[in-house]
């Protein structure tokens, strides 16, 4: 007995270990890479050799020659990132109340809709909106992404949001109310209180497919104004045409990845359940 | 816990049917505190206002980004247009298409994007089930850890995803050919994205270390809905683990296999950040959306990239027409129908 309980933690371990392994050693690489010198590149080794580990490539992207080129995509990233989760949010979740509460024609159409644009092939769209975009003046602006980045944001922002709703008991509205609260109150004391975590894992899950765009960024942007993370990375050029850009790139790979990894472990449960309840029956 | 959601959402028409409607709607509209029954007809209307005008803003912007341009890639894919020339546009009808159909371009890309797509979500598929397993048995002590370290790829912007497995494999910065050296075919001479099954091997790994995450989320979901005395039960009468998985779990778990797999498989179509990392489409590793991109963005061919991206669409609408259809996938039913 006691030797399968054993065996059994030996074969838990090496579970836990390969899907840590898995998940995490392609950021572990990326890391490595990031503190290698340019000599130190073509090593072969998965470490920077030692004693030439180096945070030079860092110090390029942040206060360096490449500061212009990664602190205003940094900016972009954030702002656009968080304009657009927050607009989505704010519609989805009056979207998401009405169809859970309220008895209107047409939610499944809603519903129906949000699914049809969220398996919407993104690169569709680009090609119109980079016309128009020319035409009326929004190519290369924050407005001319977060306007698109809203069809990524948008959709899964209502299913998400919909299954939380509906599991929102609201019948304690009315026993608030019963118990002597005006509306407002029992909205505010009874209600918010249980939809806020909801609200909240949705804008991160938006939050995460808008700073990971990349179609919209390389397209619909050319210069510094209003050019997004992934994009500049993929147009990230060395210092000079002689130096490789590797180190700086996984630096600034590594940077973007740290808001990630902070909200993943911070909220990795509500991030599961959102994701989970979106998509399979909540 | 589902009071408030009345099930027959599609039973009540458009058409404004008026006083008629009072009967009906009555027994789905317990949610606000009861009123007098002569004011439910008026009650409704507001109710069906208001739900209309909380809704409407967020529907009408998901048609505005979506509905729109694809309609007017429709109508752009039938001129000749190129920005550079704006003069020489022309209506041409359908000869962009008849163009990108007779060109062997197309083609190839169509088979690389299938080829990517059947590879990466089966392989995601058996190993997005394998990581739902250990995390439905894992004890708690680990779930959390689990969770969080699986979510780590499924955050992570797939461009950085794109760089890590690129500089791993790439023959100048990489640390793979001198790992694996060991192996027949992988000395510290092979280029990785010099031809094309080797770059496509990276880049349908790094997709699929990014998205199996989701799925596995997906299947964890569908697995905590096996009841638990189906397999005890199946266990008691002596049946193997495997017996168990394929008689038991799979067959109840079905519906999450399949909404996951469809969802995957749309996403996969779509595949352009990886391979623009990586190969940029040399050596056969175009996809559809890199050269609807190439078309559009690059050559700024109007007419020849919104036919394209016209054709990717009509894609997109097949493999969706056929999983509903052929496999009976009900998104709506799966996605809190109730």
């Amino acid at each position: 007995m006691t030797n399968t309980s054993t065996r059994n933690k030996v074969l838990w371990a090496i579970a836990t270990i390969l899907v840590l392994v898995y998940a995490l050693f392609p950021v572990a690489s990326i890391l490595a890479t990031s503190f290698k010198s340019p000599s130190d590149l073509t090593s072969g080794k998965f470490l920077p050799s030692s004693g030439t580990a180096t945070t030079s490539n860092y110090e390029q992207i942040l206060v360096g020659d490449a500061q212009g080129l990664f602190l205003s995509a940094l900016r972009n990233s954030i702002g656009i990132s968080l304009i657009a989760t927050f607009i989505a949010v704010v519609l989805a979740t009056l979207c998401a109340y009405a169809i859970a509460r309220l008895d209107f024609p047409g939610k499944k159409l809603i519903l129906t809709t949000a699914l049809a644009v969220s398996i919407f092939p993104v690169i569709s769209i680009v090609t119109p909106l980079f016309n128009l975009w020319r035409t009326i003046g929004l190519y290369d602006t924050w407005l001319g992404l977060i306007i698109p980045y809203l069809s990524l944001t948008l959709p899964i922002s209502i299913w998400t949001l919909a299954a939380f709703f509906r599991q929102i008991p609201w019948e304690l509205e009315q026993a608030a109310q019963v118990d002597g609260a005006t509306t407002w109150q029992a909205f505010r004391k009874a209600i918010v209180p249980l939809a806020l975590p909801g609200v909240f894992t949705t804008a991160i899950i938006a939050f995460f497919i808008a700073w990971n765009d990349f179609v919209y960024g390389i397209s619909l942007t050319s210069t510094e104004a209003a050019r997004p993370v992934p994009a500049a990375l993929a147009f990230f050029t060395g210092a000079s045409q002689f130096e490789s850009p590797t180190g700086a790139i996984s630096a600034a790979a590594i940077i973007v990845t740290i808001p990630v990894v902070l909200l993943v472990l911070l909220f990795q449960r509500q991030i599961v359940s959102g994701l989970t309840s979106g998509a399979v029956k909540g | 816990m589902t009071s408030a959601i009345p099930a027959k959402t599609t039973t009540a028409s458009p058409a404004e049917a008026g006083p008629r409607l009072e009967a009906g709607s009555g027994n789905g509209n317990r949610t606000k505190t009861g009123r007098a029954p002569k004011q439910y007809s008026d009650r409704t209307r507001a109710e069906r206002r208001l739900g209309w005008i909380l809704a409407g803003p967020a529907f009408i912007i998901m048609l505005l980004v979506t509905l729109y341009p694809i309609l007017q890639a429709i109508y752009e894919s039938l001129f000749r247009f190129r920005l550079t020339a704006p003069d020489e546009r022309a209506f041409i009808g359908l000869e962009n298409y008849l163009v990108i159909l007779s060109d062997p371009v197309w083609w190839s890309g169509l088979w690389t994007t299938v080829f990517i797509t059947v590879v990466t979500v089966l392989v995601e598929l058996v190993l997005g089930f394998a990581l739902a397993l250990v995390m439905h048995k894992a004890l708690k002590s680990v779930r959390g850890l689990l969770r969080t370290a699986i979510l780590v790829p499924y955050g992570i912007i797939t461009v950085v995803s794109a760089f890590a497995w690129f500089y791993a494999f790439d023959i100048n910065s990489g640390y793979v050919n001198s790992w694996f050296a060991w192996l027949p075919g992988i000395d510290e001479n092979l280029n990785w994205f010099a031809q094309g099954p080797t770059a496509l091997f990276v880049i349908m790994a790094s997709e699929i270390w990014k998205t199996t995450p989701f799925i596995s989320l997906l299947l964890l979901a569908g697995l905590a809905q096996v009841p638990d005395e189906l397999s005890e039960a199946a266990k008691v009468d002596g049946a193997t683990w495997w017996e168990q998985m394929r008689k038991v779990i799979i067959p109840n778990m079905k519906a999450a296999i399949m909404v996951a797999v469809l969802f995957r498989a749309l996403d996969a179509f779509r595949i352009f950040d990886n391979v623009f990392i990586m190969t940029n489409g040399a050596y056969g590793t175009e996809v559809l959306s890199l050269l609807a991109y190439r078309q559009s963005i690059s050559r700024l061919e109007i007419g020849l990239g919104s036919a394209v991206s016209v054709l990717l669409f009509l894609c997109v609408l097949l493999i969706c027409f056929v999983a509903i259809k052929l496999f009976k996938v009900d998104l709506a039913g799966t996605q809190g129908g109730k």
